[in-house]
C-alpha cells in the first residue's frame, strides 16, 4: 500500500512538472532548448538554496528524473566538492557529479546514430 | 504580384498541414506520458535496490539514469520517441530521457552530412546549451558556497 502512495506521488510530481512546462512551452512559444535550461536552473536554485533533498525525499524519481535532478546534481557536485578540496572543486564538481549523465547520454546517442538510419518523418 | 500570391498561398498551406495543439489535451498528455516516464524511473531504482542491495542511493540514482537514458537513446534510434515527444509535447522533454533524445535525435537526422559536422556537431544543438548552463551555473554555485564558507 506504501508502495503504490509512493509511486502515485511519484506520478503527480513528475507529471505536475511537465505539465507546468507544457503550459510555457503553449503560452510562450519557448522552444525545447529553452525549456531544458530553464528546468536544469530550478534544479540548480532548489539545490543551492538547500530545497531540492527535503522534495527528493518525498518526491523521489518524479522530481530526479526531470532535468531538475540533473541540475541539482550539478549543484550539489560543486557544493561537495567545495568542501573537499576547496577551490578546485568549483571546477571538478559540477561535471563530476553528472559525468555518468552526460557520457551515457553522448556514448549511446553516438552508438545508436551508428546503427540506426533517419526516417521520414511521417505525421 | 504573382510571388506574393505564391508567398500567401504557401503560409497558408504551411499553418494547414501544423499539428494544431489543443491546450487542455495537450496538457493532459504532457501529465501523463512525464508522470509515467518519472514512475519508469521509480520502477528501475526499486529493481536495482531489490537486486544489488549494496548499492550505495547515489549509485542506484545513477544507474537509474544511465538505463533511462540508453532506453530513450534506443526508442530515438527506432524513431519511436519522436513520435511520442509528438503528443507529450513537455511530457518527454522535461524528463532526463528528453535530454538523451536531444543528442541521439540530431545525431540520427544528420549522420549523412557526415560523421564530425553532421554527427558530432549537431548532437549539441540542444545539449550544448544545457551542458553550458550547467557547468556555468554549478560554478557560481562552487563559488558562492566557497564565499561563504570562508566568511
Amino acid at each position: 500500500m506504501d508502495m503504490l502512495l509512493q509511486y502515485l506521488i511519484v506520478f503527480v510530481v513528475g507529471g505536475t512538472i511537465c505539465l507546468l512546462a507544457q503550459i510555457l512551452i503553449i503560452r510562450t512559444r519557448m522552444t525545447s532548448a529553452r525549456i531544458l535550461v530553464l528546468f536544469e536552473l530550478i534544479g540548480v536554485f532548489l539545490q543551492a538554496v538547500m530545497l531540492f533533498e527535503p522534495i527528493k525525499q518525498f518526491a523521489k524519481a518524479g522530481i530526479t528524473v526531470p532535468i531538475i535532478g540533473f541540475g541539482a546534481s550539478l549543484a550539489r557536485g560543486a557544493m561537495e566538492a567545495v568542501k573537499e578540496v576547496g577551490i578546485l572543486g568549483i571546477f571538478t564538481g559540477g561535471l563530476t557529479a553528472t559525468a555518468a549523465g552526460i557520457a551515457a547520454a553522448v556514448g549511446f546517442g553516438y552508438v545508436f546514430a551508428l546503427i540506426f538510419r533517419a526516417r521520414s518523418k511521417k505525421s | 504580384m504573382d510571388k506574393n500570391k505564391i508567398n500567401m498561398a504557401y503560409s497558408k498551406f504551411v499553418e494547414n498541414r501544423l499539428p494544431k495543439t489543443k491546450f487542455f489535451p495537450s496538457l493532459l498528455w504532457a501529465f501523463l506520458v512525464g508522470g509515467l516516464i518519472c514512475c519508469i524511473g521509480q520502477g528501475i531504482s526499486d529493481a536495482l535496490v531489490a537486486i544489488f542491495p549494496s548499492l550505495s542511493k547515489d549509485n542506484v540514482q545513477a544507474y537509474t539514469l544511465i538505463i533511462l537514458i540508453f532506453l530513450a537513446s534506443f526508442l530515438t534510434g527506432l524513431g519511436v520517441y519522436d513520435r511520442i515527444g509528438a503528443f507529450a509535447g513537455a511530457g518527454s522533454i522535461v524528463p532526463i530521457t528528453g535530454f538523451s533524445n536531444s543528442i541521439a535525435s540530431p545525431a540520427v537526422e544528420f549522420k549523412n552530412e557526415g560523421l564530425i559536422f553532421g554527427l558530432c556537431v549537431k548532437m549539441f544543438s540542444v545539449a550544448g546549451p544545457v551542458i553550458v548552463t550547467g557547468i556555468v551555473s554549478s560554478m557560481l554555485v562552487g563559488l558562492i558556497y566557497y564565499i561563504v564558507g570562508l566568511l
